[in-house]
């Protein structure tokens, strides 16, 4: 089967610094693809290219036999590709539920009318959707919270908020940032269950991000390592642990 | 329902089912209280002379922008200074249709809103570029010259001596006096008022609030930043539109001195007052800017009748009243009266345990 997501020669300047340098990966439907590297490898703006917030300076991107790389990244988010940010993006003022439905936008089609006048199938359409996105509440254990403004939350708390605002566009593949940074162990615990239980139920492809080898190790099922943005190397978690430019590249660092 | 003690504070409502916890008025008790104030509202004209009524009218048109204009700046965060000449576009679309033309009211009215949606959603299109300061200039610009259209069209528009407009008929029945003029516009600011609140608790209103508050994770979600913008200019424009027309025809008149840039700051001051991104803010704000100026001159001539003179110092001070008002609100309550007033209730909510 060909893979879901090929990234071919994709390179990104910002002035005289080069972000990513013709980096080719293949991303297979179902897996859960690690991205590690040191901080400024290119990690975020890899994910960016994909979601379609940075244009790349050359390269393709095709997502399920079709070519993305120009698309908006509304666009991208409608043929189902999720998110969530290194820095938490929440709508800090809105409650949980209305960033979760926010995150159900390409799922419904009410318009400006039907919503205003909230007669018929704008207000089935709510509540139906509602319905979806509490099964996101009780999958992401979050009941106690719906109502609360997302800006009010501990940290902690906000992650996984986001974690089920891009779940709640059902993606196909889902690009994760960093989801457990500055978690506690508990926290960190918990997030890694909730990656492995919506890669089991769902079957969604993930790309990850994550510093914590431990992590890395325990949840991917491949890796592929990003240094001053060319890709260092790829592999299972094992073989990247035994490389010697991996090893390198990160007691370089320290 | 279940009884309830009066005597017994609300502890909060719980709600068994989405729909319930969907609606939004969630209280029983709320759902009374709504009615109550609609039935106040119905019967007003009956308990007080006709200048209140007149200020009521005023109040209504006021709410209908201001709302329109809270849907733009305070729920998208796109800043508009064209709001008064918006309401211009619809006034005169109206107007046009009805005194040359001759058509119904009930026609010109809804067309004023579409025309004045289109030229606003059409002076909205730099919003997909342009953002704070450089935005607001944008939007000057559409004022000044949808003003300069006005007073330079004269062959449709009459210049600058303005328009006379007839007033509308329903079923025989002429509504020239303020009391028939004050059941038109309760039935269409309550419209308003409703559709606002619907949109904001459905799609397309949380999209305007996604791109008003992180533009980036909005895209990321699937909307459409540019289309969103583009419509909260025209909705806005649309509900301005209607205010102009409704005002146009129940003064009678239109000339280009009642849609200037003043108008448009009026409405702004009036959201920023009563709080940004809130549809009770806008009502508030709207109550509040158009009471000011009659209170602060009935203050003047009662002080003007002891002190012989004063008068006119007094309403030549309130410009000044007014700017203040709106520097202290900047200050000290960016949310505005809509955040006050449910300060306050919380406050009574709690009593006597408020610390
Ligand atoms: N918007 C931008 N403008 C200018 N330079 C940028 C921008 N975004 C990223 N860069 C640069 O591109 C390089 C890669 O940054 P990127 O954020 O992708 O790194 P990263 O691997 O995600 O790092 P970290 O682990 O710190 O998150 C860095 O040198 C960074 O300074
Ligand atoms: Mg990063």
């Amino acid at each position: 089967m060909a893979p879901q997501l090929v990234i071919d020669g994709l390179t990104l300047h910002f002035g005289g610094v080069t972000a990513l340098a013709g980096i080719y990966q293949e991303v297979n439907r179902g897996e859960i693809l690690a991205v590690i590297g040191p901080n400024g490898a290119g990690k975020t703006s890899l994910l960016n290219c994909i979601s379609g917030l940075y244009r790349p300076s050359g390269g393709r991107i095709v997502f399920e036999d079709r070519e993305i790389t120009r698309l908006p990244p509304h666009r991208r988010a409608e043929l189902g590709i999720g998110r969530t940010f290194q820095n938490i993006e929440l709508f800090k003022h809105m409650t949980v539920l209305e960033n979760l439905m926010l995150g159900r936008h390409v799922r419904m089609s009410s318009g400006l009318f039907s919503g205003g006048l909230y007669w018929g199938r704008a207000r089935r359409e709510e509540e139906q959707h509602r319905r979806r996105i509490e099964e996101i509440i009780d999958f992401l254990e979050i009941e106690g919270i719906r109502h609360k403004a997302v800006g009010t939350l501990a940290y902690g708390l906000q992650k996984r908020v986001e974690l089920g605002r891009a779940l709640a566009l059902e993606p196909q593949l889902l690009l994760l940032d960093e989801p457990m940074a500055g978690m506690n162990l508990e926290e960190k615990e918990d997030m890694a269950r909730f990656i492995l239980d919506v890669a089991e139920e769902w079957g969604t492809t993930m790309i990850l991000i994550e510093h914590d080898m431990g992590v890395v190790m325990d949840i991917s099922d491949r890796v592929t390592v990003l240094d001053f943005g060319r890709k260092l190397a790829e592999g299972t978690p094992e073989e990247i642990q035994r490389n010697p430019l991996v090893i390198k590249a990160y007691l370089g660092k320290h | 329902m279940r009884p309830r003690n009066p005597f017994v504070m609300d502890c909060g409502v719980f709600t068994t089912n989405y729909r319930e916890d969907m609606a939004i008025i969630h209280h029983p008790g709320a759902k009374l209280k709504v009615l109550a104030v609609i039935a106040f509202f119905l019967v007003f004209p009956f308990m007080v002379g006709p200048y209140y009524v007149s200020v009521a009218n005023l109040i209504g048109i006021a709410i209908i922008g201001a709302i329109g204009l809270n849907i733009l700046v305070g729920f998208t965060g796109q800043i508009s200074i064209g709001h008064g000449a918006f309401m211009g576009v619809g006034a005169y679309a109206a107007g046009i249709l009805t005194a040359t033309l001759g058509l119904s009211f009930w026609i010109a009215l809804p067309v004023g809103g579409l025309v004045a949606a289109l030229i606003g959603g059409l002076f909205g299109v730099p919003s997909l570029r342009l953002k704070g300061l450089y935005l607001a200039i944008a939007t000057l610009a559409a004022q000044v010259i949808i003003e300069f259209v006005i007073v330079h069209w004269p062959a449709l528009t009459r210049g600058p001596a303005g328009m006379v407009l007839p007033a509308p008929t329903i079923g025989g029945i002429t509504l020239d006096d303020d009391t028939s003029f004050y059941y038109l516009i309760l039935i269409i600011t309550l419209a308003a008022i409703v559709f606002a609140l619907n949109l904001f608790r459905t799609r397309t209103g949380r999209a305007f609030m996604a791109v008003r508050d992180r533009d980036l994770a909005a895209a990321v979600m699937g909307i459409n930043i540019f289309k969103y913008k583009v419509t909260a200019f025209a909705v806005s424009s649309f509900y301005a539109g209607v205010a102009g027309a409704l005002w146009g025809h129940y003064l009678g008149v239109i000339s280009p001195e009642h849609f200037t840039i003043h108008v448009s700051i009026l409405y702004l001051a009036m959201i920023i007052v009563g709080g940004l991104g809130s549809v009770m803010g806008a009502i508030y704000g709207a109550c509040f800017m158009t009471l000011l100026p009659i209170v602060l001159r009935e203050l003047a001539d009662a002080f003007g009748r002891s002190f012989g003179g004063l008068t006119h110092v007094m309403l030549s001070m309130q410009e000044a009243v007014f700017g203040l008002l709106i520097i202290l609100f900047l200050i000290f309550e960016p949310d505005g009266l809509a955040k006050m007033w449910r300060n306050v209730k919380n406050y009574f909510k709690l009593w006597p345990f408020s610390y």
